[in-house]
């Protein structure tokens, strides 16, 4: 917050007093966003705890119909593009622009998969019928719950998926400026911000994945 | 005076007298402090008013003020906490001997019916002196009953069932509102609970239109629905055998237990596949959209019966007697 | 904005720099948006005042003859979700706190200023599309969309009012947001924590809450509008589905978010008791710390809404027991500020009035507050006209007094101009009165069991609505009046010095109107708060 000594003051907005302090801040600011999207998300595990305590058995059912597959290479390419973005802040700490860029687009290229694979389930379960309401074709034993529990699935996945898309944007849009040179080891607040973003998403992915493809594992 | 500008309601049950006592203790504590707060700000800003106390005295704060207003209030709240919680327990927990009485509530009307199988509508009719327990269920939006003589509320929801109860201390007929908001006419949603002497609550029972009792109704329906081709009574069939079930715990296929009360009957109903009997397959169909809210009421009735052979308390009940002349119930206010 | 007329040697200020409309749309100036949110929040509150004052008319009479069941309920529902999430939520931390954070804690501005900007616009469109909503045919839930009833039955506006409330969530977690990062990180050197004001501490707590709180009631709004739309159940039995599970939810942000109404007034009283007292105000620390323990104890609470909905017994004790012990530093806060009054150097101008007006009905509040927490009396005062005066004490008696007391403290500031004294008094005193005349019956009727939501109810408790009513009237003249004279006093208001009050805020400590950057240069703080010892005297007792 002292640091008085004439560093580059590129990227620095009128209102901080230098950039130590405007680094400090966007780092803090995406700390607090994250706290309010894990509450976001919190109310939906709420909802989902209530009922899986409720309809144990109907979620060990719902389960049985996830994609096991699918969903672990979705888990591993999630880690993998973590790992990238790591990378990323890394490189451009050091000055590496374009290596920062690289890392960034393939870890938003990864993020595309992901919404491949997510789509093509998601395709499969309007096929086979498990979609809540006038779709619903699944001949289970209790289909109110099980119902229940791909409604919750569908919201959580769908509200996990909207925040990879627009996290794979923002890491596109961001390795472009990394590519275009505007970052350095003094200004890389936005690789950082959006880094911590990424993470967030994966993080809430590490949850959902257990949550909802492993129960029926558990079971067994 | 007190006619057109009423400032404390009657009291009409065990747990008005309760309520009230605990009321008047927080209006003389709370009325306590909110004058001694009022009249303080008051002087302090008189007897320090600037042209009077033109020099500050500066004073920081003080560890020892700061515990005893930190103190001092937790300790009263705790009183007030314990007192009301005693209240509310006892509200809580209906006396096992009640009278019982179903409700329905549906927008926007109540509907009363009495084990005996007398039916009302928007009007309750109870004995005087004797503990009612009121079983609620909705047949839609989230109602809530409230007799504000009798101290007592309880909400009404759909999709399961609700109690509360009251012991009545004085005839006559009181409000009967609800009081959570359900649309158009939650306003209209009100009615009366009459407070009868016994005798001639008895009398009102035995008069007028009933159809049998509601376990009878609900024996009846029992039949009509094809209960009994799973449910046998002489062996074990398809289904599980329901003779003395009313009030036992129940082994679940998954290994939990249950109380078989009116909520587990009324969800085995309507969704037979969530909790199915240890040793059964989940075979039954589900009664959703086929039997409503007041017949679920009359199977559980049923159930209940074949678990009480004698059937309720000595006198509650009795549709052997011969009907009394239907008397009109008496009423004051 | 032209009524500001500029005196021929006016200083540049942050109104003067720039008098086109896009200069004040496009603005990322704090104090700018901090005006454009005085200006919408004004707006909603007549809109809300209106629906309240058709409420009132039509409770003259027993019968329900003035508009139909249908109006009725449209009415209280929009009173309800205009006055909660466009008017009290953000009153006092998106006009005063915008305004006042950064330049409270010696910075140039918000740490996030598009961000600011960002959230009066989604404040914006969030209102808008309320309106929409109103005049579109409303909607009739109530303000707390209870399902099924929401979900299902209703034939009104429910998505679109439910996305309104969404998109306003966010203008007020933005807000929140904003105010903990720059709290955190833009005090000006030497401003430690120890020597913030309370006001800043009161705003940090109230942010903690908007960004732990709003999330939650959004998504439990969102299944709501999802619910309705797809006829998918998380909340309907029919479909297996626990309406209880709405509530829990819904209380879980919509008490907190009781703390952020009242928290920002206690923000504001702390600075005026001690200003007008010329003293330190009384156990700074304690104060501090009852912001910070109301706003973690405030997420504790919620069930307290539900006793009576058919939750268990003994989860009700648990949420009783924490109500009780959220009570406690309220009334911490209530003691400290009278300690502070004794032996100070009282002066009684309008924010003070206002202040001591805050103290007594905040008591009032709170105090009947106690009687909702009993679990034995709540079982019959629940969802009664004893809730409905309860919560107005604190929310009209509280926030909105504390909300006047600070924008008549810091109208000098923000306008450049004084208000006139004389009025200021007379609306204060005509508010009290009003108030109580219209909210105090209600205690009574709510013991006597007059339920709320209530189009037409039974002609014994006519009186006492009456009495309401005609306190109503009052409360609605003493709400125009500094309307009234507040805009009269941009042209005609004497002009402001900058610390008309010789209090110690940084704020004060820059000219009125401050300037663009606010400080010419950084200040650096060398004082404690409220060290009346490093200001100039004032020369008159007004």
């Amino acid at each position: 917050m002292h640091d008085s000594s004439a560093v580059a003051t590129h990227g620095l907005r009128h209102h901080f007093a230098d950039m130590e302090q405007q680094r400090a801040s966007a780092t803090l600011g995406m700390w607090v966003f994250l706290v309010t999207e894990i509450m976001f998300f919190g109310g939906l595990f709420a909802a989902y705890l209530v009922y899986r305590t409720a309809h144990y058995d109907a979620w060990v059912i719902g389960s049985e119909h996830m994609n096991f597959w699918l969903g672990t290479i979705n888990t591993v390419i999630l880690l993998c593009s973590s790992l990238l973005v790591a990378l990323a802040v890394h490189a451009v700490q050091v000055g590496q622009n374009r290596m920062c860029a690289i890392y960034l687009w393939i870890a938003s290229a990864m993020g595309v998969a992901f919404l491949a694979l997510k789509g093509i389930e998601y395709h499969a379960h309007f096929v086979e019928g498990a979609v809540p309401g006038a779709l619903w074709k699944l001949a289970v034993p209790d289909p109110r719950a099980v119902q229940m529990f791909f409604y919750i699935y569908f919201v959580m996945t769908g509200l996990h998926a909207l925040h990879v898309t627009i996290g794979v944007a923002l890491l596109a849009v961001i390795g472009w400026h990394a590519a275009r040179g505007r970052y350095s080891p003094v200004y890389y607040s936005p690789v950082h911000v959006s880094g911590l973003y990424w993470h967030f998403v994966d993080v809430v992915w590490i949850f959902l994945y257990p949550l909802l493809y492993l129960i029926a594992h558990k079971k067994a | 005076m007190w006619q057109t500008l009423p400032l404390w309601p009657a009291r009409a049950s065990t747990l008005a007298g309760r309520t009230d006592a605990l009321m008047i203790f927080m209006l003389a504590v709370t009325g306590f402090f909110t004058v001694m707060i009022f009249i303080l700000i008051l002087v302090f800003a008189l007897r320090f008013r600037r042209t009077r106390n033109p020099i500050v005295t500066h004073i920081e704060g003080s560890n020892a003020l700061e515990a005893a207003w930190t103190l001092i209030p937790f300790g009263i709240f705790m009183v007030m906490f314990i007192w009301s919680a005693g209240i509310y327990m006892t509200w809580a927990q209906p006396p096992p001997n009640a009278e019982e009485v179903f409700v329905v509530g549906k927008q926007w009307m109540w509907k009363f019916e009495h084990p005996e199988g007398q039916r009302e509508i928007d009007q309750l009719h109870v004995p005087l002196g004797r503990a009612v327990r009121l079983t609620m269920i909705s047949q839609d939006v989230i109602h809530s009953l409230f007799l504000p003589e009798f101290r007592v509320k309880q909400d009404v929801l759909p999709g399961r069932y609700t109690t509360t109860w009251f012991q009545t201390t004085k005839p006559g007929s009181y409000h009967l509102f609800c009081t959570q908001y359900c649309g158009t006419m939650h306003s209209g949603m009100i009615g009366e609970v009459v407070v009868m002497e016994p005798a001639a609550y008895q009398a009102w029972l035995s008069g007028g239109n009933a159809e049998g009792s509601l376990a009878s109704t609900g024996q009846k329906l029992f039949q009509q629905l094809g209960c009994t081709t799973c449910h046998r009574f002489d062996t074990q069939g398809r289904g599980p055998n329901l003779l003395g079930l009313y009030g036992k715990p129940v082994l679940l296929d998954d290994g939990r237990t249950v109380t078989a009360d009116d909520n587990y009957i009324r969800e085995s109903i309507l969704t037979p596949g969530a909790k199915v009997v240890a040793g059964f397959k989940p075979i039954m169909p589900t009664f959703q959209g086929i039997v409503n809210e007041e017949q679920l009421l009359s199977l559980a009735a049923y159930l209940k019966s074949l678990s009480q052979p004698e059937r309720r308390q000595p006198g509650s009940n009795r549709p052997a007697e011969p009907p009394h002349p239907a008397s009109a119930p008496a009423r004051s206010r | 904005m032209a009524t500001i007329a500029a005196p021929a040697v006016e200083r540049e200020n942050y109104l003067n720099t720039d008098f086109r409309v896009r200069s004040w749309l496009l603005t990322t100036d704090h104090k700018r948006i901090g005006i454009l949110y005085l200006l919408s929040i004004t707006a909603m509150f007549f809109v809300g005042g209106f629906a309240a004052t058709m409420i009132r008319l039509e409770l003259l009479t027993p019968a329900g003859d003035l508009m139909s069941s249908d109006t009725y309920n449209k009415m209280f529902t929009i009173h309800g979700i205009v006055m909660v999430f466009f008017f009290l939520i953000p009153s006092i931390p998106a006009t005063l706190g915008n305004f006042l954070v950064p330049m409270m804690i010696g910075a140039r501005d918000l740490a996030f200023p598009k961000i600011n900007l960002a959230s009066w616009y989604m404040y914006i469109t969030g209102a808008g599309l309320m309106m929409y909503v109103v005049l579109t045919g409303g909607v009739d839930t109530g303000w707390t969309f209870y399902v099924p009833f929401s979900s299902t039955y209703s034939n009104t506006h429910v998505i679109a009012a439910v996305v309104a409330i969404f998109i306003a969530g966010f203008s007020s977690i933005f807000t929140g947001f904003n105010f903990i990062v720059t709290i955190h990180r833009m005090r000006a050197p030497g401003m430690t924590w120890s020597r913030l004001p309370l006001f800043i501490w009161s705003h940090y707590a109230t942010s903690v809450i908007m960004v732990l709180g709003t999330p939650v009631v959004a998504i439990a709004l969102t299944l709501v509008a999802l619910e309705r739309a797809f006829h998918m159940g998380i909340f309907d039995p029919r479909l297996g589905g626990d309406p209880l599970l709405f509530q829990h939810l819904f209380w879980f942000y919509s008490h907190p978010a009781v703390y952020i109404m009242i928290l920002p007034s206690m923000a504001v009283v702390s600075e005026v008791v001690s200003t007008f007292s010329r003293k330190r105000v009384f156990g700074y620390a304690a104060v501090a710390l009852a912001s910070i323990a109301i706003a973690v104890l405030g997420f504790l609470v919620w069930a307290h809404h539900m006793f009576v909905a058919g939750i268990s017994a003994y989860a009700a004790l648990v949420f009783s027991l924490l109500s009780y012990f959220v009570a406690v530093p309220s009334a911490i806060k209530v003691f400290n500020w009278m300690a502070t009054m004794y032996k100070g150097s009282v002066s009684l101008a309008t924010p003070m009035l206002y202040a001591m007006g805050f103290i007594g009905l905040f008591t009032m509040g709170g105090m009947t507050g106690l009687y909702l927490a009993a679990l034995g009396i709540d079982v019959h005062v629940h969802d009664t006209y004893f809730v409905i005066a309860h919560f107005h004490y604190i929310m009209v008696g509280g926030a909105v007094m504390g909300y006047l007391a600070g924008i008549h403290f810091w109208w000098p500031k923000i306008s450049g101009r004084m208000y006139p004294e004389a009025w200021g008094k007379i609306a204060a005193a005509t508010i009290f009165i009003g108030f109580n005349l219209t909210f105090f019956p209600q205690f009574v009727l709510g013991y006597l069991g007059m339920p709320r939501r209530y189009h037409a109810y039974p002609p014994e408790f006519q009186v006492l609505n009456v009495m309401s009513t005609a306190g109503a009237s009052i409360l609605a003249v003493g709400y125009v009046l500094p309307l009234i004279y507040l805009l009269w006093s941009l042209r005609y208001g004497e002009v402001a010095p900058d610390n008309p009050w010789a209090a110690t805020g940084l704020e004060w400590r820059t000219p009125s109107p401050p300037p663009t950057e606010n400080f010419p240069e950084t200040p650096v703080v060398t004082w404690e708060a409220y060290d009346y010892s490093s200001v100039a005297e004032v020369p008159v007792a007004r």
